[in-house]
């Protein structure tokens, strides 16, 4: 399929040039969405202020931190880092795509309630987002390699001893002493 | 982010010439660079040309042994792929030692060789930067230059000078594995190896590579000999995890007994490219796997080393790395987990 958006911008001269919109379709927690956007509206600006969802947070916004995890098609990624233009036939589920239909929690959010896994929350989503994506990924079988493969998510709080233990639990990795 | 356009062409030709046809566009792959330097207005490019769809992805195995790494498969999936990690466990593990998960899941191969240094001066616009503007000078010869280069710099001419590194630790166990770079353009296809792809400063240090106007990589080609049985990616750096590399080294290793009979070192972290000297590995054959003999291969590959201050240690820190991650591929023991 070739997909075009947008004529060219004059780069020479880019402040004078008229944003230009285009027709975006994105699956977002199952719900498909039509935006009119430009074409340099980053995933992460999509989801926030086009779609209201504001669970996914911005942190550093140049891949950093890992506060702005979401899944495509089921895989982590840092939305502050792709256009949401590039993602127009995946399926994108950000932290309010978890709990489910009944309201109920998503076994890793109740983890992170009953681990007491955060402080200030900013970090949060992205933490169970990235979680979720290790957990599909399939590729941490310890306690140490849960450390590592949530390396990519900061949390200012220092809260990672209790993420790790919420992480393990739902996993049911075996703490080390 | 200045405005453009943005395109999805369906086959390679198609990308080729949407590039021809408006040099200033640039490909996009998993854009974890790219879209870091345009939201810093380092990189403004006209069009933006989305690669992701075009039929790159594979990972195939070649007639004579090696291995075929499409352009755009990304880290992740070239890392945990069950043939790279079977028989180049040294790409595996060293892709990673790189970024984070979230990184690695949109990074692509391709996207990888061409990542820009992450130079401070570089990355600010209000400071003078040779690669940024060329002429402009280097903001980071006086200034803080603890990550920089001990290699292969330019540091002669004020309006030519750049101790950048390139930042990549893919690329370091690429040239290690002497992995051929598979590139097509409006003149047809050529490979390019590892060694020639990533250039020196020199004189014109707004180039970090070869690769000519309008071409794009296609794949990474591996030779056979992985150096499955002694390797080692050793990377030093400021963190344990998800942060750049200070120095690394990826080794390669073949013994008979305890004689080596193959070498392969090149470090990251320490030049404009991936450092490689065939002399030093040559050091090494007929002769004992023990550390008196790694220490001669440090010094070969150090020579010539300058240090500019904030990053002087560096010289000693690869040699004593090299050293050490030698002696690892040895014994294939891990003196602290990476
Ligand atoms: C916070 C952070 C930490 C990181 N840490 C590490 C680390 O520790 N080690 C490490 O090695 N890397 C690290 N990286 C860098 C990361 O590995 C690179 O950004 C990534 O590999 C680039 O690949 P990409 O597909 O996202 O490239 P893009 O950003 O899409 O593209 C980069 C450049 O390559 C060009 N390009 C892409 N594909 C092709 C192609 N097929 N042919 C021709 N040109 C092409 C594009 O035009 C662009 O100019 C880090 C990045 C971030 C943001
Ligand atoms: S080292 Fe190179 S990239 Fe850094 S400021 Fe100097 S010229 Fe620019
Ligand atoms: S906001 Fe995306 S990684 Fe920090
Ligand atoms: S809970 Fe505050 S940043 Fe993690």
């Amino acid at each position: 399929m070739q997909t075009t958006l947008s004529p060219p911008a004059p780069v020479e001269n880019a402040s004078a040039a008229l944003p230009a919109l285009g027709t975006v379709r994105l699956t977002v927690n199952g719900t498909a969405k039509t935006l009119q956007i430009a074409p340099w509206t980053t995933l992460l600006d999509a989801l926030r202020e086009y779609l209201n969802l504001t669970g996914t947070k911005k942190g550093c916004d140049h891949g950093q931190c890992g506060a702005c995890t979401v899944l495509i098609n089921g895989k982590r990624i840092n939305s502050c880092l792709t256009l949401a233009v590039m993602h127009d036939d995946h399926e994108i589920t950000s932290i309010e795509g978890l709990a489910n239909a009944d309201g109920s929690l998503h076994p890793l959010q109740t983890a992170f309630v009953d681990h007491d896994a955060f402080q200030c929350g900013y970090c949060t989503p992205g933490q169970i987002c990235s979680a979720v994506g290790l957990m599909n990924e399939g590729q941490a079988k310890s306690e140490a390699d849960v450390r590592e493969l949530m390396s990519g998510n900061i949390c200012r709080c220092g809260a990672y001893p209790h993420i790790v233990d919420a992480v393990t639990e739902v996993m049911g990795i075996e703490k080390q002493a | 982010m200045n405005p453009f356009a943005y395109s999805r062409p369906d086959s390679i030709d198609s990308a080729i010439d949407e590039l021809v046809t408006e040099p200033a566009a640039k490909f996009i792959g998993g854009g974890t660079n790219l879209i870091d330097l345009m939201k810093e207005n380092i990189e403004k490019p006209s069009r933006l040309i989305d690669i992701n769809r075009l039929p790159l992805t594979d990972i195939v195995e070649l007639p004579d042994g090696g291995l075929r790494l499409g352009a755009l498969a990304t880290n992740a999936d070239t890392a945990y792929n069950p043939l790279v990690k079977e028989r180049y466990p040294l790409l595996s593990q060293t892709i990673l030692a790189g970024a984070s998960p979230q990184l690695r899941n949109m990074a692509t191969n391709g996207g990888n060789l061409f990542q820009r240094t992450r130079c401070y001066y570089f990355y600010d616009t209000s400071m003078p930067c040779n690669k940024r503007k060329p002429g402009s000078g280097c903001g980071a010869l006086n200034g803080y230059n603890r990550i920089h280069a001990i290699l292969g710099t330019s540091d002669s001419n004020p309006l030519t000078t750049c101790i950048a590194t390139h930042p990549s630790d893919m690329c370091v166990a690429l040239a290690a594995l002497e992995a051929v770079v598979r590139v097509e353009g409006p003149n047809g296809e050529r490979t390019v190896a590892m060694a020639d792809f990533h250039r020196l400063p020199g004189n014109e240090p707004q180039y970090d590579n070869t690769l000519q106007p309008g071409e794009i990589v296609t794949a990474i080609d591996l030779p056979a000999n992985g150096f499955a049985q002694h390797y080692n990616y050793l990377k030093l750096r400021d963190r344990a995890s998800y942060a750049f590399a200070l120095v690394s080294v990826a080794a390669g290793l073949e013994l008979e007994g305890n004689t080596v009979t193959n070498a392969r070192i090149a470090l990251g972290g320490v030049a404009h490219k991936p450092w490689r000297k065939t002399e030093a590995e040559e050091l090494l054959v007929g002769k004992e796997a023990v550390a008196a003999n790694f220490r001669p291969v440090a010094e070969k590959l150090l020579e010539g080393a300058k240090g500019y201050g904030h990053n002087t240690f560096k010289i000693d820190l690869a040699k004593r790395a090299i050293v050490r991650a030698l002696t690892e591929a040895v014994t294939m023991q891990k003196a602290t987990p990476q």
